[in-house]
């Protein structure tokens, strides 16, 4: 069903419709969107699966991402190698954890690497300065940063040792009804 | 002579780095493995040494308290404890940290979890797996295996089980798995068997395939629902509007569009049999010919005209048996065998779409209450605020920057809030909120009264005085009246509540949205007493359903037009004064009014389905046209409210709303119209009996003459209808459940807290071992090294006792 198209082989399209959460056409019509970052970059025909990154620049200039002050951290997440430069595969990958039909255990996981922002597999207290700097441009003091960060430790870290692991954060999104709607992207 | 008194040597494994750029936060597996082993193994060989030596412990006990105590947990700068860099790569390599970190340890968890659902002996849940995605140090016996597998062997062993499933298993599993694109692709290639393999691998043994089979066939149901429902979402009317208005405003503003999608969904659902069994077949199978009036444009607003004598309305339907084999010659020829017995198709089709409207509600009420409501929800406000609430669908500029002066603003009240409990207000404070709230409520509450009286003295001048039925203008001024009051009295209640002070903004709204539906409700109910109590009285002799269903089609108009007139002035006019003459934002847009709005009109629907069953046609155009004109003056005109609202909450306020007082208020207006008014003798399918749901007895005595064989229906009619026990049972039973799930929630509430509590204690045991075993570790290395300068120095003895 559908117009005969040459960008992947049946396989690849089979292959991506079962692991992402797309159908075939919002599949063809997402690759669309991915080489019109890079026209010259991006080959119309990945039936060989090559090897092509799009730079972080060009993805963090998409519509949908330019005025997210977590860009950066959304694409260094879901790059191969944490750089921002995304293959297919991971540009694919974004925006399937990101679509309304991922569970809300995979959205946490990813939400959780996207908020911890030195990488160490927790939240520290200086991830979530950096979170609530974000979040505000700039404008509450030092002083109310460190309070919230503070407020924020307290009511999620269950074990006291100061951070929030991956359990604590996703023990957090269970009570936050809404964390389905906002962690969200239409494309 | 000298004895030297050596200990035995140790032979320590541990080799923990020190310094902090040795810091490798990506652990393979090898290096996992081997630290939790000699982890175990240290632990061990401390135990026996301490066990051994225990009498110089004594002798140092000295020391030892002094070092204990210079062991306490060292706080830093912010408060928290400051461990040392062997410390922490313990606490990182530790087992329950170390799940769903590395892609090893989530290969594993995968893996464990696949052979869990394939020992299961019954059919594995098909709905998305809450619970067992939480990850869990039971499932993670392959990590702590001293024989631990390498990842190769263990994507091989998750593979292999991957096979077992069946193909929309493995999907359902694989898209959950947080692994890369290509990781998943690799797993689904590798576990695809082909055609041949797999069918021998099925089915050996009767049971085991008649099972099998069972499941199949469930599995298909299953994923046929889900293609119609892919099919459904593929069609998705207005994805790009709705895209656009979410990137704008914001999930708040959005869940109005959503709510009006979903109302043309009902709408459609009550349609469907209506036509079907109704319009459809009285149209096809016309009554006697009436003189139909010339068509002038007024009908379109009053419903009347050209309009009377069609299938819009009651009056056409007829109450005989439709289809049925006549003799005289005038029938037309070739008509069916099948007779169609109208005034029961009546009855039970606008029962019958009553019912399933009524499920159809309950069923998303419940869903959309699940999905937003939470034990213990209310508490780590500040961290769901700094998580949960920057929307990610924004995508302009300036809707960016709102947001971000959205969450800042709402860090502030919720500072200011924590700020203020500290300090708590004088009793005078609180009592004079108090008088201040009591105070507007009695106005607003009188304000309502009044506009329910002045409508019903209003009705009652209507009817005095002789409406001719030339001037058909004349009805429309009960419509316009109770239209204006709909209008003015919010903005009055506004006007009112400024003078209440709130800290909570959720609170306001809720406020508001109670005295809008309280007006909105008594003014209804003023309405329907109007109608089938004073109406049905003074026109016994004519068509009185027809002229309450036009009624209700004027005012579903009428509200229309006052709908577009608003969103024109309320919102053009307001901006281009406010822009202009008083240097001011533009106006919000107000949803709980809307919201409202929508849900009046789909009240009024409902309450003229009976009389009308043309009328939830009419509301699906008038909602299709609401979209747009809302959405264009909400482009142009209106910016997002200020103050952010839980969107997934207000959903479910809004169907709440939209269940009981809506739906339950137009059921109890079929009913009273059902059971108790006489219909008119003039028109109708009802036309010669005393009640309309006597069209259901006639014809079930009808049926027993025609089949004297069939005594279980009269007994299902006495037993279920006419006695009383069936119902009480049934309230009964229902009120238990409520309890025991009401319970049960408490019940869970104190689990939560006993969890809590247990998990604080495991975090202070952690940190009292941390400080045992860095003492243990400190004192066995001080001993170390005062033991090799011991060795040192007998070493030159020996040589000088030899000589």
């Amino acid at each position: 069903m559908g117009s005969k198209q040459t960008v992947f082989t049946q396989e690849q399209l089979e292959a991506y419709q079962d692991c992402t959460f797309f159908t075939r056409k919002e599949i063809m019509r997402l690759f669309y969107r991915y080489q019109d970052l890079a026209p010259q970059l991006v080959p119309l025909d990945y039936t060989s699966c090559p090897a092509v990154k799009v730079p972080y620049e060009l993805i963090g200039s998409m519509p949908e991402l330019k005025d997210n002050p977590f860009r950066q951290r959304i694409a260094q997440v879901f790059s191969e190698d944490g750089d921002g430069h995304m293959t297919l595969d991971n540009f694919l990958d974004m925006f399937s954890v990101m679509s309304e039909m991922a569970p809300r255990d995979l959205k946490a996981y990813y939400a959780f690497k996207i908020y911890d922002f030195n990488d160490d597999d927790y939240i520290c207290a200086w991830d979530l300065e950096q979170t609530v700097t974000r979040l505000t441009r700039g404008e509450l003091s030092a002083e109310e940063v460190g309070l919230v960060c503070e407020k924020v430790l307290d009511e999620a870290d269950g074990d006291h040792d100061g951070r929030l692991s991956l359990e604590d954060f996703q023990n957090m999104i269970l009570r936050a009804p809404d964390f389905l709607s906002t962690f969200h992207i239409r494309i | 002579m000298w004895t030297v008194v050596m200990a035995q040597p140790l032979t320590l494994v541990l080799d923990v780095p020190e310094t902090p750029g040795d810091q490798d936060p990506e652990l393979s597996p090898y290096e996992e493995s081997e630290v939790h082993d000699s982890f175990h193994q240290l632990i061990q060989e401390q135990s026996r040494w301490v066990a051994e030596e225990g009498l110089e412990l004594q002798q140092v006990a000295g020391n030892l308290g002094a070092l204990a105590s210079g062991h306490q947990i060292l706080l830093g700068a912010e408060g928290g404890p400051v461990y040392s860099t062997a410390t922490l790569n313990i606490l990182a390599s530790m087992p329950s940290r170390t799940i769903g970190r590395s892609r090893g340890a989530i290969i594993s968890q995968y893996y464990n979890r696949t052979v869990r659902m394939r020992r299961r002996s019954s059919r594995p849940p098909l709905g998305p797996v809450m619970c067992s995605a939480r990850p869990s140090l039971r499932l993670y016996d392959l990590e702590l295996d001293p024989a631990a597998l390498q990842e190769e062997e263990k994507r091989s062993l998750l593979v292999k089980e991957l096979q077992g499933l069946s193909a929309a298993q493995r999907d359902h599993m694989l898209r959950g798995m947080p692994l890369s694109l290509q990781e998943k692709r690799f797993l689904r290639e590798k576990s695809r068997i082909p055609r041949g393999k797999q069918r021998g691998q099925q089915g050996c043994g009767r049971v085991f395939y008649c099972s099998r089979l069972r499941y199949t066939c469930a599995l298909a149901l299953h994923s046929l629902g889900l293609a119609l429902l892919t099919r459904l979402h593929a069609l998705k009317p207005w994805r790009y509007a709705l895209k656009q208005i979410g990137g704008l405003f914001g999930s708040s503003v959005l869940s109005y569009f959503l709510f009006l999608k979903t109302l043309l969904a009902f709408n459609a659902l009550l349609l469907l049999p209506l036509v079907a069994f109704l319009v459809a077949v009285q149209a096809a199978f016309p009554p006697e010919a009436h003189p139909v009036p010339r068509c002038t444009g007024l009908e379109l607003l009053t419903g009347g005209g050209c309009f009377t004598h069609t299938v819009m309305y009651y009056g056409y339907y007829r109450n005989t048996m439709l289809n049925t084999p006549c003799s005289s010659p005038q029938c037309s020829p070739g008509a069916g065998s099948l007779p169609y017995n109208m005034p029961v198709a009546y009855l039970f089709t606008v029962g019958a779409t009553f019912f399933i409207t009524c499920i159809t509600l309950v069923y998303s009420m419940s869903h959309s209450f699940g999905e937003s409501y939470r034990v213990g929800s209310t508490k780590g406000v500040h961290a769901i605020t700094v998580f949960c609430s920057w929307d990610y669908k924004v995508t302009q500029k300036w809707a960016s920057r709102l947001q971000r002066d959205n969450i800042r603003t709402q860090l502030k009240e919720l500072l200011a809030e924590w700020r203020l409990r500290r300090s708590p207000q004088s009793v005078c404070g609180r009592l004079r909120q108090v008088t201040v709230l009591a105070l507007v409520w009695l106005l607003c509450l009188g304000v309502a009264l009044g506009c329910a009286v002045a409508v019903l003295t209003f009705s009652e001048v209507t009817i005095q005085s002789p409406a001719a039925a030339g001037r058909e203008a004349g009805l429309l001024v009960l419509p316009v009246v109770v239209c204006l009051l709909n209008l003015a009295a919010p903005y009055l209640f506004r006007g009112l509540a400024t003078l209440e002070q709130h800290d909570s903004p959720v609170l306001e709204v809720y406020l508001a949205v109670c005295r809008n539906l309280i007006l909105k409700m008594a003014i209804l109910g003023v309405l329907c007493y109007h109608w089938l109590g004073r109406r049905v009285a003074t026109l016994q002799d004519q068509c009185w359903e027809d002229f309450v269903g036009q009624e209700l089609y004027r005012f579903l108009v009428m509200d229309f037009i006052f709908a577009l007139l608003d969103s024109l002035f309320g919102e053009l006019v307001w901006r281009l004064i406010s822009e202009r003459r008083l240097r001011r934002r533009k106006p919000e847009f107000d949803i709980a009014r809307n919201v409202l709005d929508l849900i009046y009109g789909q009240t009024l629907t409902w309450l003229g389905v009976l009389f009308s069953p043309l009328l939830p046609a009419v509301q699906i155009l008038r909602l299709l046209i609401l979209f747009q004109v809302k959405k264009a003056s909400l482009m142009a005109n209106c910016q997002a409210p200020r103050r952010p609202w839980l969107a997934s909450h207000m959903s479910t306020v809004f169907l709440t709303l939209l269940c009981f007082p809506a739906f339950l208020g137009a059921a109890i207006f079929l009913c009273y119209a059902v059971w108790q008014v006489k219909p008119s003798d003039t028109c109708g399918p009802f036309r010669s009996l005393d009640r309309m749901y006597e069209a259901g007895t006639v014809w079930k005595r009808h049926l027993e003459q025609g089949s004297p064989g069939a005594p279980w229906l009269s007994w299902l009619h006495w037993y279920l209808v006419e006695n009383t026990f069936f119902l009480f049972l049934v309230s009964a039973l229902l009120l238990a459940v409520i309890y025991l799930n009401i319970q049960v929630v408490k019940g869970q509430r104190k689990v939560i807290c006993l969890l809590k509590e247990q998990i604080r204690n495991e975090g202070e045991d952690k940190i009292f071992l941390i400080n045992r075993l860095h003492s243990v570790y400190e004192r066995k290395e001080r001993s170390r090294a005062g033991r090799a300068a011991e060795v040192a120095t007998p070493a030159l003895v020996p040589d000088a006792g030899d000589k």
